[in-house]
């Protein structure tokens, strides 16, 4: 292990370009550390997000060695072994300055997605009865860890090709609520999710499902609605 | 396009690629079987003149190209140069209608 790391870093907008510090190498260093480092040691007019450093806020993505990654928990020693570092932003959000994204386009589709719960009981009506072992509370739980953080999103090609392709995170999301028996605005959700801006966009090259930190796998969710959607086309329900 | 109009569509393309994908095995077997020993038009002919069982599977391979293909080209259309639209489809089922015509005309030709 070498003294010194060499950190090429994003500055600027997208017309921006990269400039290279030297960061100390330490023991069990995050990449969250080394862009702490720069700030606070060397150029305290570096722009970047986190808040948490525990891996469950989802603030703190960017792009390591030119892949998607969490970076308060994704380990110098894991990505930069020959002591090199790229930092970007997330790929396919406009770039805010440095390291900071516009992640408004993201999230703005989660909600066209449907993403909102929509109850379908009040406070006087008793608790739902959701059995752990349901196929559709499994389905849930196997997408509901999400943290938001935009990896998946930065990581697919499609979301690069179509702009209006609403992603994996929305997707993921949307898969969830149509497993969940409580909400009420499943056909609509069902109209939001599907078509070519939809889950039929995806092309299953599985690049959100490699890079997903929570191990969720959007693809797998992504075939759930297409069969959902598929299921209420076919009844006339779409 | 609708979007209950666009989810058939899809369904409609992976059912005939399922059917696709035994009618391409059958076809690729066949070729295989009758290569051996030198091929000739007259020892095509032979096989399939007269005969209903290839003449329905042949049918039905061209059905399938007809409903898989244009589907599957608008998309890539769609995604790659950006058109979309009702001209778009009516081109579309031009192609289809095309394909159909072309594909039963050589299955009439092998069979009458």
């Amino acid at each position: 292990m070498s003294d010194f790391l060499t950190v090429r870093v994003w500055r600027g907008d997208e017309q921006g370009g990269f400039q290279t510090f030297e960061v100390p190498r330490l023991e069990s260093q995050t990449v969250l550390d080394v862009v702490s480092h720069i700030q606070r040691q060397l150029d305290p007019t570096l722009a970047y997000r986190f808040a948490c450093r525990v891996g469950m806020c989802g603030s703190c993505a960017m792009t390591v060695n030119g892949k998607a990654r969490w970076t308060c928990r994704t380990h110098v020693a894991k990505v930069a072994a020959d002591g090199n570092l790229e930092l970007a932003p997330l790929a396919h959000l406009p770039v805010v300055r440095d390291l900071v994204t516009d992640m408004s386009a993201f999230f703005d589709k989660w909600a066209r997605a449907r993403g909102q719960f929509h109850p379908t009981a009040t406070r006087k009506d008793p608790f739902a009865r959701i059995r752990p072992d349901s196929a559709q509370r499994i389905n849930a739980d196997a997408g509901i860890e999400c943290i938001g953080c935009g990896v998946c999103y930065a990581s697919c090609d499609v979301v690069q090709w179509r702009p209006d392709y609403l992603g994996p995170a929305a997707l993921n999301r949307a898969w969830t609520l149509v497993n969940d028996e409580r909400d009420g605005a499943q056909a609509e959700r069902l109209r939001a999710v599907a078509g070519d801006a939809g889950c039929h966009a995806c092309h299953t090259h599985l690049s959100c499902t490699e890079r997903c930190p929570k191990h969720i796998s959007p693809t797998a969710g992504i075939a759930g609605l297409k069969r959902a959607a598929m299921k209420a086309a076919l009844r006339g329900d779409l | 396009m609708n979007t209950r109009t666009e989810v058939r569509l899809w369904a409609a393309q992976r059912i005939s690629a399922m059917v696709l994908g035994v009618c391409v095995f059958v076809h690729l077997i066949t070729i295989m079987v009758a290569m051996r020993g030198g091929l000739s038009a007259a020892e095509i002919l032979e096989r399939t003149q007269g005969n209903w069982a290839w003449f329905v599977f042949y049918v039905v391979f061209v059905a399938a190209v007809v409903v898989h293909a244009p589907i599957g080209l608008r998309t890539i259309i769609e995604e790659w140069l950006g058109w979309r639209g009702t001209w778009l489809d009516i081109l579309l089922v031009v192609l289809a209608a095309a394909l159909g015509l072309w594909g039963l005309r050589a299955v009439w030709a092998v069979f009458a």
